[in-house]
């Protein structure tokens, strides 16, 4: 990518973004605009999958509502998040953890990472 | 009317200030220099000639009458002259932009991305990216043919017309050929940003061409 590329983007990539990764149970602050009043929004789940780069990088974080599995998909960069919050890290074996689409209960759980 | 010369750098993404995702195509536009104006009793038209990108004078030896001589090569001295008369140091790309009112503009005078002002339309012009010859699919959206049952081809574009009447294939007719590599107009892309001090234009939408292509870029021409 052209210097002046990253030039523009530059001024819209976050410096204080914690360094999460999947299997992550991470919560994310989103504002959300209802008429002219503005609330945060949290979306609480594990981090199934990191993607992109730079500007365009991206992460899915899926959660379990009443019995129903949620994805929701956030720009990294987004102004529109306020913060994220990283809650546990886990222990997983792949970058893309899709596989826990097809589980429920004890088997869609993640090993969480102990830190000694 | 406004009209400058650039060169796409890529595209990426920006974010509005109210968080909304901009596509964005930067540009690298200008400064560009008046070389000519030309004048409807000169020249039976009005216009004015626009030069973009400095061009480094190259100078080779070259045999004349069994002698090496030093020439300059580049640019040509037909072409240097433009620029001796113009007062302005010579540029690589020269392109004329029509318009009714030159009366603004002065010869050697340097026109920048501050000419064109956000939230502004403008049509860019440019050459797109080469596809070679390309099928009907490819080149013109056609369906394909069955893959099974007897088909005997799948890509091919089918029936070019009519039997005993009319009895020639229609001028027109949509077939293979060569995709791409033409001259291409984009219009009513608006200005998002521009950036006077690194020359940088930033359009929503996508430009024709490949990254480095020639642009030309000028204020719309489609009347609301």
């Amino acid at each position: 990518m052209s210097d002046k590329l990253k030039m523009v983007e530059k001024e819209f990539i976050k410096a204080d973004i914690p360094n999460f990764k999947p299997g992550d149970r991470v919560k994310v602050n989103v504002k959300v605009k209802e008429g002219d009043k503005e609330r945060i929004q949290p979306f609480e789940g594990d981090v199934i999958a990191c993607r992109g780069e730079g500007i365009n990088a991206s992460y899915t974080v899926r959660k379990v509502s009443y019995g129903t599995g949620v994805e929701r998909t956030f720009l990294l960069h987004s102004p529109r998040i306020q913060s994220i919050e990283i809650k546990r890290s886990g222990v997983v074996r792949r970058a893309k953890l899709f596989y826990l689409r097809g589980l429920s209960a004890k088997k869609a759980r993640i090993k969480e990472k102990k830190f000694s | 009317m406004k009209g400058l010369i650039g060169k796409k750098i890529g595209m990426t993404r920006i974010f509005s200030q109210t968080g909304d995702v901009i596509t964005v195509t930067v540009i690298n536009a200008g400064p560009c220099y008046v070389v000519q104006k030309k004048t409807v009793e000169s020249d039976g038209y009005s216009a004015v000639q626009l030069g973009f990108e400095e061009l480094k004078p190259r100078i080779r030896e070259v045999m004349r009458n069994g002698k090496p001589e030093k020439r300059q090569v580049v640019p040509t001295s037909p072409k240097a002259g433009i620029f001796k008369k113009a007062g302005i140091s010579p540029q690589r790309y020269l392109k004329e932009f029509r318009t009714e009112d030159i009366s603004g503009l002065e010869v050697a005078q340097m026109l920048d991305v501050a000419v064109f002002s956000e939230d502004e339309l403008v049509d860019v012009v440019g050459v797109s990216k080469g596809k070679g010859y390309a099928g009907g699919i490819k080149r013109h959206n056609f369906h394909g043919n069955r893959a099974s049952h007897g088909v005997k081809t799948h890509r091919e574009c089918g029936s070019a017309g009519a039997n005993t009447t009319p009895g020639r294939t229609i001028k027109g007719k949509k077939l293979p050929g060569q995709l791409g590599n033409e001259r291409v107009t984009v219009k009513n892309l608006r200005v998002i940003r521009v950036d006077k001090e690194k020359n940088l234009l930033l359009l929503q939408g996508a430009v024709p061409g490949a990254t480095n292509g020639l642009l030309y870029i000028k204020t719309t021409d489609i009347k609301v």
